[in-house]
């Protein structure tokens, strides 16, 4: 069980259990001791601004989890620069544990990976 | 070939993903492909409920699911954390959270997420069906 696997998530953090599950999947993959990563991209950029408050939706916050992530192996987030672009996101603004890719980055990155699961 | 299916969105309500992995699964054992492991995660466990009755003269796709799992003995997983959520549950789990019943169809395991990274792995090609 070698083979690279990245996980894609593009979805906004507290819509539905879409961010959660796509978290839930990598940490699985890391588990299995497979080469994971883990690549941000449309409104999943969201899931690491710094201070969000979902408590009031009654929700976990998800950056929590996202700090777990080390534990299991996964030691950057990659995030498409593009995507925070569009959305007026500087990174400043965003959790310090992310590697920012720009423009082509992200196509040769996802043309390393053996594997990819999009949520 | 070997192919492993995950289905992400529920049946007939969650837009067209199950009704394109089914056709895409006929398809592909009408070609003489190998099917090692059908994984429905996030909405796609609905599909493994039992409950879904549309109307008649509408298509029943968990019940078409089914009939192709059983015809072909598929390895048809559903993902226990996603479908708990989601009301979708065998009578041990029924049990376990001392819930009023169980709906999960026959012929399905409930099982963790492992088994999709398990068939990602050994499959020649794995197809995502759903956003």
């Amino acid at each position: 069980m070698s083979q690279s696997i990245c996980i894609i998530s593009t979805q906004a953090p507290y819509r539905g259990q879409f961010a959660k599950e796509a978290l839930d999947a990598a940490l699985v993959s890391a588990s299995y001791e497979i080469p994971t990563s883990l690549l941000l991209m449309g409104d999943g950029v969201y899931q690491v601004l710094e201070g969000q408050s979902p408590d009031q939706l009654g929700r976990k916050n998800i950056a929590s989890m996202f700090q777990s992530l080390e534990l299991y192996g996964i030691e950057t987030v990659y995030i498409d620069g593009e995507s925070l672009g569009e959305r007026g996101i500087a990174p400043e603004q965003l959790l310090p544990l992310y590697t920012l890719l720009e423009g082509d980055a992200v196509a040769s990155f996802l043309a390393q990976q053996d594997k990819v699961l999009s949520f | 070939m070997k192919y492993a299916l995950a289905v992400y969105g529920a049946a007939g309500t969650g837009g067209q993903s199950s009704q394109t992995a089914l056709s895409f699964a006929r398809a592909l054992l009408a070609s003489g492909h190998e099917i090692i492991r059908v994984f429905f995660y996030q909405d796609g466990v609905h599909n493994a409920s039992g409950l879904i009755s549309p109307p008649q003269d509408e298509q029943n796709l968990p019940e078409q699911w089914q009939n192709l799992v059983k015809e072909h003995n598929i390895d048809a997983v559903v993902c226990i954390a996603a479908a708990l959520r989601r009301g979708v549950v065998n009578a041990e789990e029924a049990q376990r959270y001392e819930l009023p019943g169980s709906n999960l169809r026959e012929g399905y395991e409930l099982s963790g997420l492992g088994q999709l990274l398990e068939a990602t792995v050994e499959a020649d090609r794995f197809v995502t069906f759903g956003d």
